[in-house]
């Protein structure tokens, strides 16, 4: 099943943007969000593909999906707590 | 008795260091023996301004405050 | 009837934004700039400041020395902005209508955002680089951990540039060996960009400056000396530097124009407010996961500038913000590199050198009478 873009808490478009990059954005999604949101980021960055669950593991925070669309991935994390 | 000044810097509403960075460059247009009046609201510029006299040799002439303004007169070294 | 364009904010996207809409439209409009202060910081200098390499006063100039004759400068704090009534509402009392707003007001530091800050040292603001300054001069020695306490932050490199710069100013000091230097990554690697991150890491290794992965600083117990990260571990130190939490201003929070970090909603093309068609956004300002940095807004001014100018003459728009960015970061030892990319184009950083810390050097010198001027494109 995979979440559209109404079930999320809210979704970052980072497609193209190499710095500070879409894990950055991620991690202050997740900083500024509440337990229980899940944060959707587009990346067409392809060390997104390691870096955003090395880091959901490290801080334990959940990933929900991560599908594969043109040219670009979307990872949704749901902040665990 | 009224000082004549060759300056006056309003520096109300600005935090450290903004007040003694306007008056250091203020200063570089001034003649030695020239003075400035600031006026400032930052409560740190007490101290700031006092230290800054100290370290730069221009004499610190007046400190004063009357409703939450600072106000300094300088003497520019030289 | 001019149209009246009114720039919050006079940093390098405003300044900038300004100048433009001021020689493109001439009288067709009346451009006015509104800064709290009325001083333009020349941001990148405080690192330098920090470490003793430049004199404060080169930080601050007059913003009227910035602006062409013609724009209004009004210095003041914006209050409230009405987007259904068009003003902007200023401390003092008065209001500004606008035909068209510019938000270019920067981000501000929020050390309360962090558990047990205290007076832990940074050198994101002009006050915090003097007193990091004094820091360091009487430092004789010890443990330096440099970490990020908030996502978003200005200035990626800063932190690396700050760790390389800092293990050569230890050495210049002679208290090196009884120093040690480790940045704390928010990132499983020293830098954002992955390619540049590759070209710093092996000066980490051979200056012996420490990198912690994952570590995104949560709290700080500056009597126990330790930093927490979300990760869940801590870290002791003798001198902590932080890049504080930063959120957006004040005025875009009190208007109810920004996000839960008062960051505006921008769209990515058009630099326009998501919500608000007359309100552009430029630089920190924004919400668009790019960086925060001068070169963002430096580029992104003249996309502002000409679309309002297209709007006033009621012409169609031609440009768009392509995402383009231009940062330095230094490596220490005289050497730098150079990021350049925009949202189609991945950077492709030069491996570190002489030129390019030559180039950032001329570029720190000729700042003031160049880029808010639109000198350079």
């Amino acid at each position: 099943m995979t979440l559209t873009e109404t079930e999320v808490t809210r979704t970052i478009d980072a497609r193209g943007m190499a710095c500070p990059g879409p894990l950055l954005a991620l991690i202050g999604a997740i900083r500024q969000g509440q337990t229980g949101d899940t944060i959707a980021v587009l990346s067409s960055d392809a060390g997104s593909k390691s870096d955003i669950p090395a880091w959901c593991a490290k801080a334990k925070h959940e990933i929900v999906e991560v599908v594969e669309l043109s040219g670009h991935a979307r990872f949704v994390v749901r902040k665990t707590h | 008795m009224t000082v004549v000044v060759a300056r006056v810097l309003d520096c109300k509403g600005l935090s450290c260091p903004l007040p003694i960075v306007k008056t250091a460059q203020a200063l570089r247009t001034l003649a030695a023996g020239d003075l400035i009046e600031v006026l400032a609201t930052d409560p740190g510029s007490v101290k700031d301004f006092e230290a800054w006299s100290k370290v730069t040799g221009n004499e610190l002439v007046a400190a004063s405050q009357a409703d939450g303004v600072f106000r300094f007169v300088l003497k520019k070294k030289g | 009837m001019p149209a009246r364009v009114v720039i919050l904010g006079g940093g390098v996207g405003g300044t900038l934004a300004a100048n433009l809409l001021r020689k493109e439209l001439g009288g067709e409009a009346n451009v006015t700039v509104v800064d709290s202060t009325g001083m333009h910081i020349y941001q990148p200098g405080f690192l330098y400041v920090a470490l003793d390499q430049a004199n404060a006063l080169w930080l601050a100039r007059d913003e009227r020395t910035l602006l062409r004759k013609g724009v209004e400068l009004v210095v003041e704090q914006a209050t409230r902005i009405d987007p259904s009534r068009q003003t902007v509402e200023l401390a003092h009392g008065g209001t500004l209508p606008y035909d068209y707003l510019v938000l270019a007001t920067g981000s501000r530091l929020d050390r309360g955002a962090v558990a047990g800050y205290g007076d832990t040292h940074d050198f994101y603001s002009f006050e915090g680089a003097l007193r990091l300054r004094e820091e360091l001069r009487r430092f004789k020695g010890g443990r330096i951990l440099v970490g990020v306490a908030g996502i978003p932050y200005k200035c990626p490199p800063a932190p690396v540039e700050f760790v390389l710069m800092l293990e050569e100013y230890l050495r210049k000091r002679g208290i090196r060996e009884k120093s040690s230097v480790t940045l704390l990554s928010p990132l499983g690697r020293a830098f954002t960009i992955e390619s540049a991150s590759k070209l710093v890491q092996p000066i980490f290794d051979r200056q012996g400056v420490g990198l912690s992965t994952f570590f995104n600083v949560e709290s700080v117990d500056t009597a126990k000396h330790t930093v927490s990260s979300l990760e869940g571990e801590t870290a002791e130190y003798d001198l902590l530097v932080l890049v504080p939490p930063h959120r957006g201003a004040a005025v875009i929070e009190a208007s109810g124009l920004g996000d839960a970090g008062g960051w505006v909603p921008t769209d990515r093309d058009t630099l326009q407010h998501k919500s608000f068609e007359r309100i552009l956004a430029i630089g920190d300002a924004t919400d668009l996961p790019i960086s925060k940095s001068g070169s963002t807004a430096h580029f992104e001014a003249p996309v502002v500038a000409s679309r309002i100018a297209s709007f006033v003459r009621g012409t169609a728009p031609k440009t768009a913000y392509g995402g383009r960015v231009m940062c330095f970061l230094a490596t220490g030892g005289g050497r730098a590199t150079s990021l350049r990319f925009d949202y189609t184009h991945p950077p492709v950083p030069p491996k570190p050198s002489r030129l390019w810390h030559w180039a950032k050097w001329i570029f720190n010198r000729a700042y003031w009478v160049t880029i808010p001027q639109g000198r350079v494109g």
